[in-house]
């Protein structure tokens, strides 16, 4: 079918193009740049919808474009491409809604929209990449249109901060460039595979495969922070809420995870990638990301650095869920990518609304805010019980079929204490903020009071988008047999990878 | 139409003349030559892409008593390369200079350096590339000194006397030629040359009088100064046109004439220098204080990719593997042209409206030229070579070839490279996005941004996603002699 | 008994060496300009020894005219080089000028 064929490259335009057109926009006019960012993000859903349903009935959409001899750009939508399409696509709409609430007295504003629109079309084109050169595009283009936004404040931190997080992507850039060309040396060009491709050919060096392998992984672990290579994340704190929401939730952390998924399963085929030795090594560091970074996050009272630190955990555990052989295993790591997305961008929402309108950073400053502001910390609360893995939310679904994993692939002794443990530590960084929250009296005076306007506790824009989410994350749990949800699609694409 | 192998060169020539006769439309003048110029460019590179190479003897005297024009897939992309670059630069050009004086003299000069340029890169024989070689010198020297500061006379005798001995280096080594096979044509030669002492004593010549004029580390010494100071538009040619077509000859003498004198051993000692360049040149562009002189650091990095190519063009086997890593190298120089190019009209624009060009104090410059920093920053994702730009894809090709050809050490020189490149270009980035003043002087950005910006979409976008035909055209019509 | 080709061809070698050395050693613009000359002279040399053809026989033409060229480009680059040596005196003693003012 013809037009679903194009339709991965309309899906990158309906960003690509909003966005350029929103860097031409005067900074005052504010109605064409909103209405020009929810065009792209309405009719983005809208072609995704429309990707689904295709996919859902194995038709297949490809476009190729040759460079070079040997390089072709390869758009190409399969069931793994179509979750992460599909969360970065909602989940663009809800904080684009937030940012135009977020920044809206602002300088620069137009600016901001413009690069936030490249960076997720630089996210979906990597989301449809359908061989490795294009991933490599995608994943640098990602880089470029990410820094600006990281620098959007303009002070010597916000700078100095971006300055950390390019040099960490860019060298991890670099290195992943290395393997997959390398890999390009030895193998040819790779195509994206079900079940992989490198299993097939037979004449290869293992020990250069395990090489290759080192490389790639280092190169996405930077992205999707593994220790040791999890720096910038925190630094990258400074940047607004909208960018840390999108950034840890959606674009940049998920890229890397994703890119992992990708070259375990369809590069080199989970059971190859087994017999190789590959799974152990990325399995123990993901192990020790996921404690390290619960441990950190445990003695930060700065939220959003604990929050980051959260994530730096939480990520790995994706890594974890790919690291284990066996389906169940690998459906726990792919639904977290989705589960994870939507409760951290709760937590990033509702941090920057303490920010914006109480003027809170740090946990020591949340005494009482929950009467002060219900909603968000509801929303906090929900996503937050999530993340420790009480059931019916989201968090649990991840975490049981992970241990379920592990049992069936024989690992669970060290995969269930290091579950268990980081549950524990969730719990112990994040119960007490939802106590303070809920349960203590309320300080006489916040630190940066915006006065209350309208019925509610903050403008709509601020206030609907963590509420939307984290109902996302309670209908993702409780209504996870449900077709089309995020674990129905785990299901179907750990079933077509063994 | 082997006509426009003439008109190429005419055109430019006779608008010189002319220009200085009637210096009041001088500019009007230069740009009708060199677009004329650049259509002739187009329509060769059309004739070589459908037809393969073509010959044209001057005055119809036969080679080895004429001069004779060649053009094939090697050139002619250069030469469409130089024409765009050059008119681009003179749309710059018209509004630069606000001296009459230096307008008057500016006008003759260049338009005798793009004769100069597309003399060179259609010679088919040593002599006549010495000739337009001299030419280049001349004329590059002078509009360099058109500054008319200390630095830059300081600079411009230095190049001059840099240059001087350079050519007479390559003379040297063209009387040896003509003394051992007779004859100066670069056909004849490419089926005579054989490897004895007499023909490595004259390799060795010209090579090294052409690394002088490529500024190959440790002989780059005269290129910082020289590119920094003079005025933006001639600093453009010179960093994208000038020093690339001195590695042009370099490469037809190797590839070419002496391919059976030259030894792996001697590939690799270019290549060792290139990536002793590569990373001396990126790190003295990270601590110059200049935008301009951080440029010129940056060329100097850049000529050193180019030559890392060189062992691995000499050591891989004939075929795809070769052709791959001769395309890219030609896709690298390419996109080094017209990205830095770019760079140097846009550092114009920025001296011209901050009043300096020092990059600690370019605050503000953000919002005041947001389109030139812009091209600021395309440019420099072509330098740096992220995707989508050409030199993404040449990096590419230099890690592939690597790994081939079992040279693996090349590729943590390209990894350190990237990384300085990228610490230079986003050090400029971060100071243009900081608080600072802005001037009020009004920029007439139809000829003073926009060519800039469209040498950078070239650069970044065309080169990077449209170069599927520049392999075509270098597989079927490499090289001139079927070698 | 030593060719006359090889006499002058070995004479036009040592020149371009003497040019050479002198070009590397000295800073100041005039010698060094001087000793490029001498190279370039050294060239022509070898050039001219390259178009001998006997007593009888007919100089070869071709090297002569290259010659030519050659001597007419050194003499240009002389020419500019001189011409911008002296422009930069001239701002040199400017700006001594003007710095003596200033400190009176």
């Amino acid at each position: 079918m013809d037009f679903f064929d194009n339709l991965p490259l309309l899906i990158l335009l309906s960003s690509l193009l909003p966005g350029m057109a929103i860097f031409l926009v005067r900074e005052e006019n504010h109605v064409l740049r909103t209405s020009l960012n929810l065009f792209g993000a309405v009719t983005k859903l809208a072609l995704v919808g429309l990707m689904i349903w295709g996919v859902y009935h194995e038709w297949v959409s490809e476009m190729r474009w040759q460079i070079a001899p040997g390089l072709e750009l390869v758009l190409h939508a399969d069931a793994l491409s179509v979750v992460f399409v599909t969360l970065s696509t909602v989940l663009w709409l809800v904080t684009t809604i937030y940012a135009i609430g977020y920044l809206e007295h602002s300088p620069h504003r137009s600016r901001f929209f413009g690069f936030f629109s490249l960076c997720v079309t630089a996210t979906v084109g990597l989301a449809l990449a359908g061989n490795l050169f294009t991933f490599v595009i995608f994943y640098e283009l990602l880089t470029l249109a990410t820094y600006p936004l990281v620098a959007h404040k303009g002070t010597p931190e916000a700078v100095r901060g971006a300055r950390v997080y390019l040099t960490y992507t860019l060298g991890g850039g670099v290195l992943l460039l290395i393997g997959v060309v390398w890999l390009h040396t030895i193998a040819g060009p790779i195509d994206f595979q079900e079940r992989g491709v490198l299993s097939g050919l037979t004449d290869l060096d293992p020990w250069t495969l395990r090489w290759i392998f080192l490389f790639m992984i280092i190169g996405l672990g930077v992205k999707a922070a593994l220790f040791p290579f999890h720096g910038w994340l925190p630094k990258a704190m400074v940047a607004p809420a909208p960018v840390s929401a999108l950034l840890h939730a959606v674009a940049v952390v998920k890229a890397g995870a994703f890119g992992i998924i990708r070259v375990v399963y369809d590069v080199f085929g989970v059971e190859y990638a087994a017999a190789l030795g590959l799974l152990p090594f990325l399995g123990a560091i993901a192990a020790f990301t996921i404690v390290y970074g619960s441990v950190k996050a445990l003695s930060q009272d700065h939220l959003k650095r604990r929050l980051a630190y959260s994530t730096i955990s939480q990520v790995s555990y994706i890594a974890l869920g790919t690291a284990i052989l066996g389906p169940l295993a690998t459906i726990g790591g792919v639904v977290h990518l989705v589960h994870q997305g939507v409760m951290k961008i709760t937590l990033f929402f509702a941090a920057g609304n303490y920010a914006e309108t109480l003027g809170i950073h740090h946990v020591s400053e949340m005494d009482g805010v929950g009467k002060r502001m219900p909603a968000t910390t509801l929303a906090f609360s929900v996503a937050a019980l999530g993340m420790i893995g009480i059931p019916p939310i989201a968090g649990f679904i991840s975490k049981w079929y992970l241990g379920l994993g592990a049992l069936q692939a024989g690992a669970g002794f060290w995969v269930i204490p290091v579950l268990v443990a980081s549950s524990l530590l969730n719990a112990a960084y994040f119960l007490p903020i939802l106590y303070r929250a809920w349960f203590k009296p309320a300080v006489v005076k916040w630190p940066a009071e915006k006065p209350q306007s309208g019925r509610w506790e903050m403008p709509g824009a601020l206030m609907w988008p963590p509420v939307i989410t984290a109902i996302l994350a309670l209908l993702f749990g409780l209504l996870a047999g449900a077709p089309f949800s995020p674990l129905e699609w785990a299901t179907l694409i750990a079933t077509r990878e063994y | 139409m082997s006509n426009a192998i003439i008109w190429v060169i005419m055109v430019p020539f006779l608008g010189s003349l002319v220009s200085i006769i009637w210096s009041r439309y001088a500019s009007l003048i230069a740009i009708i030559s060199n677009l004329a110029a650049l259509i002739a460019s187009t329509v060769i590179l059309t004739q070589v892409y459908q037809s393969g190479p073509f010959i044209h003897e001057l005055g119809g005297w036969q080679a080895g008593l004429g001069i004779s024009l060649r053009a094939d897939a090697l050139s002619s992309i250069l030469l469409v390369m130089s024409m765009t670059v050059i008119s681009a630069a003179t749309f710059y050009a018209s509004t630069y200079f606000t001296d009459a004086a230096k307008r008057a003299r500016f006008w003759p000069l260049w338009l005798m350096l793009t004769v100069a340029l597309n003399a060179l890169l259609l010679s088919g024989d040593l002599f006549n590339l010495y000739v337009t070689l001299e030419l280049l010198g001349l004329s590059a020297v002078a509009l360099t000194a058109l500054s008319d500061n200390r630095a830059a006379l300081q600079a411009a005798i230095r190049y001059l006397s840099i240059g001087l001995l350079g050519s007479l280096v390559f003379l040297a080594g063209v009387a040896l030629v003509y003394a051992g096979y007779g004859t100066l044509d670069l056909a004849a030669l490419a089926k005579v040359v054989q490897a004895n002492p007499l023909s490595q004593v004259a390799f060795g010549l010209m090579t090294a009088g052409l690394l002088i004029k490529s500024a190959l580390f440790p002989l780059h010494f005269w290129l910082p100064s020289a590119h920094a100071s003079a005025p933006a538009p001639v600093s453009a040619a010179l960093s994208a046109l000038v020093v690339k077509v001195a590695v042009y000859i370099l490469l037809r003498l190797w590839i070419d004439v002496f391919d059976l004198v030259l030894t792996p051993a001697s590939a690799m000692l270019l290549g060792t220098l290139g990536a002793i360049a590569v990373i001396w040149g990126s790190w003295q562009a990270l601590q110059a204080q200049r935008l301009k002189l951080m440029a010129a650091y940056s060329t100097v990095a850049q000529i050193g990719y180019l030559f890392i190519f060189l062992p691995l063009i000499v050591v891989l086997p004939e075929g795809t593997l070769q052709d791959a890593a001769f395309t890219a190298l030609l896709l690298m120089a390419l996109t080094h042209g017209f990205a830095k190019s770019a760079f140097f009209l846009s550092a114009g624009v920025i001296q011209q409206y901050c009043g300096h060009d020092r990059i600690a104090e370019l605050g503000g410059t953000a919002r005041a030229l947001p389109l030139t920093i812009f091209v600021i920053a395309l440019s420099g994702v072509a330098l740096i070579g992220l995707p989508p730009s050409g030199s993404f894809l040449g990096k590419w090709y230099l890690i592939s070839s690597s790994f081939h050809a079992g040279q693996w050490w090349w590729i943590p020189v390209i990894v350190v490279g990237s990384i300085l490149a990228t610490a230079y270009v986003f050090r400029i980035l971060g100071h243009a996005f900081g608080p600072g003043e802005s001037i009020g002087r009004v920029l007439n950005w139809g000829r003073e941004e926009i060519p800039a910006l469209m040498l950078a979409l070239i650069a970044t976008l065309i080169l990077g996603f449209g170069s599927a035909e520049l392999w075509d055209l270098v597989a079927q019509h490499g090289d001139t002699t079927g070698n | 008994m030593i060719s006359t080709q090889l006499l002058y061809s070995l004479a036009g070698v040592g020149l371009f060496a003497i040019g050479l050395r002198a070009t590397l050693l000295h800073h100041l613009l005039l010698p060094r300009l001087l000793a490029l000359n001498v190279c370039g002279a050294g060239v022509f040399l070898i050039f001219i020894a390259v178009a001998y053809a006997g007593i009888e026989g007919m100089a070869d033409p071709v090297p002569h005219a290259l010659v030519l060229t050659g001597i007419v480009v050194a003499v240009s680059a002389t020419a500019m080089a001189l011409a911008l040596g002296r422009r930069l005196e001239s701002k040199e003693s400017e700006t001594m000028k003007s710095e003596a003012m200033k400190d009176e």
